[in-house]
């Protein structure tokens, strides 16, 4: 599984455009000529992606808002997905 | 288009808006899919008007913007068009031939936004493209698309694929290679408007696109994760039809030149339709209560077999304007389905097509004229829709 280290910085990838649509009432992610529309929990991992937090601080972040859900687990196994999908990349901290 | 879809409403959103800028080309391309008479529209939309009709679609929740042609290039205004289709919210899609796209140009666009660009070629040799497109183009394709790489693009490459460069199918993944293409298109003609005229010409035979198809599957593996393939068929060697336009009045909504609402680029040929004219009504009203855009919605104008037919959820009972052209009646199954009662013309049109491959077999000349190409140029549309 492609799980990087919790201090890896997780962006979108240059390739995909995150952006909310109203008329579907939901995060989409655009890309040539194609649209993936996400659920709500990739649209809350994927709209934390700012290029500058870190897998660790998106984890906390999650679980603040969500105290009973098991984010880690969770966050994890989308991180590994949208890599293999190229819709996010990994950023090593400078 | 749309993957991972849980649709929360089901109805349908024309959330592909092709905008066919003009017909006017530098190409002549014999497999154009513009109509046969694209020469008698003149009367283009101005740059307001296409905007409104961007502004009206967006709100309707179109995301995808394809601005296309004709060549779109020829438009000055197509930057300030790109700019506000940005500045809505869609992704931006150029597709174009590359013709008059040089670095100034470049620069302009990709200051207004523009998302991505597709460039068609030909073929991957010099001869046989320029001798296709009619025109000396086929270098400054290959600079163009190298310059779009530098400008940060995505860069994707679309080969039209028939009889003449089936077999170097090779040379072209190749060539894209060379190129850093990101995505390489090979698509096959699909036989519609100019495309239909020089069928006998251009469709390939079966041992050609099996061949062809095992060399696409073997690049797709090699390239895993470096660059995308993408093979398309020609519908005529299937069992089953296409989802043409994943239903009609479905997600995809074109506007010509002269500003008819289509709901696909070949609708405009079928008779007994009004297609609508953005000039006279709203987007909105065009998608939603227009009698054309409602006439092949949903399931209830179908016939046997497709009435019945379990399939018809996935395949919409194929494309219209293939029934309304092959059979002359567009609300038919689409005679490619080896289910439906005029199958028999999609399989004579193979024989014939495989006829005249094996009578110029060993001939390579692209510049052979038998049977004779007919390009698709303004002389030759005025002359055909005398």
């Amino acid at each position: 599984m492609a799980v990087p280290d919790r201090d890896t910085v997780l962006v979108v990838s240059s390739k995909f455009r995150l952006q909310w649509e109203p008329a579907q009432q939901a995060y989409v992610l655009l890309y040539a000529e194609g649209m993936i529309k996400l659920n709500s929990s990739a649209a809350e991992v994927l709209k934390r992606l700012d290029g500058t937090r870190t897998l660790a601080a998106v984890i906390d972040d999650l679980q603040r808002q969500f105290p009973k859900a098991a984010v880690e687990n969770d966050v994890k196994e989308f991180v590994n997905v949208a890599h293999d999908q190229g819709w996010i990349s990994f950023k090593q901290p400078a | 288009m749309t993957r991972d879809g849980s649709a929360s409403n089901n109805l349908p959103k024309p959330l592909w808006l092709c905008a066919e800028l003009t017909y006017a080309c530098p190409l002549q391309c014999p497999y154009c899919s513009n109509p046969v008479d694209f020469s008698r529209q003149r009367d283009t939309l101005k740059t307001g008007d296409w905007i409104r009709v961007l502004r009206e679609a967006r709100l309707m929740g179109a995301v995808q913007l394809g601005f296309s042609g004709g060549e779109p290039l020829l438009r000055r205004d197509l930057e300030a068009m790109v700019a506000e289709g940005r500045r809505l919210g869609y992704y931006t899609n150029l597709i174009t031939s590359a013709a008059g796209l040089g670095e100034e140009r470049l620069k302009a666009l990709k200051q207004a936004g523009l998302d991505h660009i597709q460039i068609s070629f030909q073929a991957s040799s010099r001869a046989l493209s320029d001798f296709m497109a009619g025109t000396e183009i086929f270098e400054h394709k290959l600079a163009a698309a190298r310059l779009v790489k530098q400008y940060g693009y995505d860069i994707v490459l679309n080969f039209v694929v028939y009889r003449d460069n089936i077999d170097q199918i090779d040379l072209m993944l190749e060539m894209a290679g060379e190129v850093g293409a990101d995505y390489v298109e090979l698509a096959n003609v699909q036989y519609y408007g100019w495309a239909l005229l020089n069928r006998d010409r251009l469709l390939p035979t079966r041992e050609q696109l099996q061949r062809a198809e095992a060399i696409a599957h073997e690049y797709q593996e090699r390239w895993k994760g470096r660059m995308r393939v993408f093979y398309v068929i020609p519908d005529y060697y299937e069992e089953r039809p296409k989802a043409c336009m994943n239903g009609w009045g479905s997600i995809f909504l074109t506007v010509a030149p002269d500003g008819v609402a289509l709901p696909c680029q070949a609708a405009r040929q079928l008779p007994g339709i009004e297609f609508p004219n953005v000039r006279d009504h709203s987007v909105d009203w065009i998608w939603n209560e227009s009698p054309a855009f409602n006439r092949f919605r949903g399931f209830d104008w179908m016939k046997e077999p497709c009435r019945g037919c379990p399939e018809r959820f996935k395949d919409f009972g194929g494309c219209r304007c293939q029934a309304y052209m092959l059979t002359g009646d567009a609300a038919n199954t689409d005679p490619v389905c080896s289910l439906a009662p005029r199958h028999d013309v999609v399989l004579s049109a193979i024989a014939t097509a495989n006829a005249a491959a094996s009578a110029d077999d060993g001939k390579r000349d692209p510049r052979r004229q038998d049977p004779a190409v007919i390009f698709r140029n303004a002389r030759n549309s005025a002359k055909l829709s005398a």
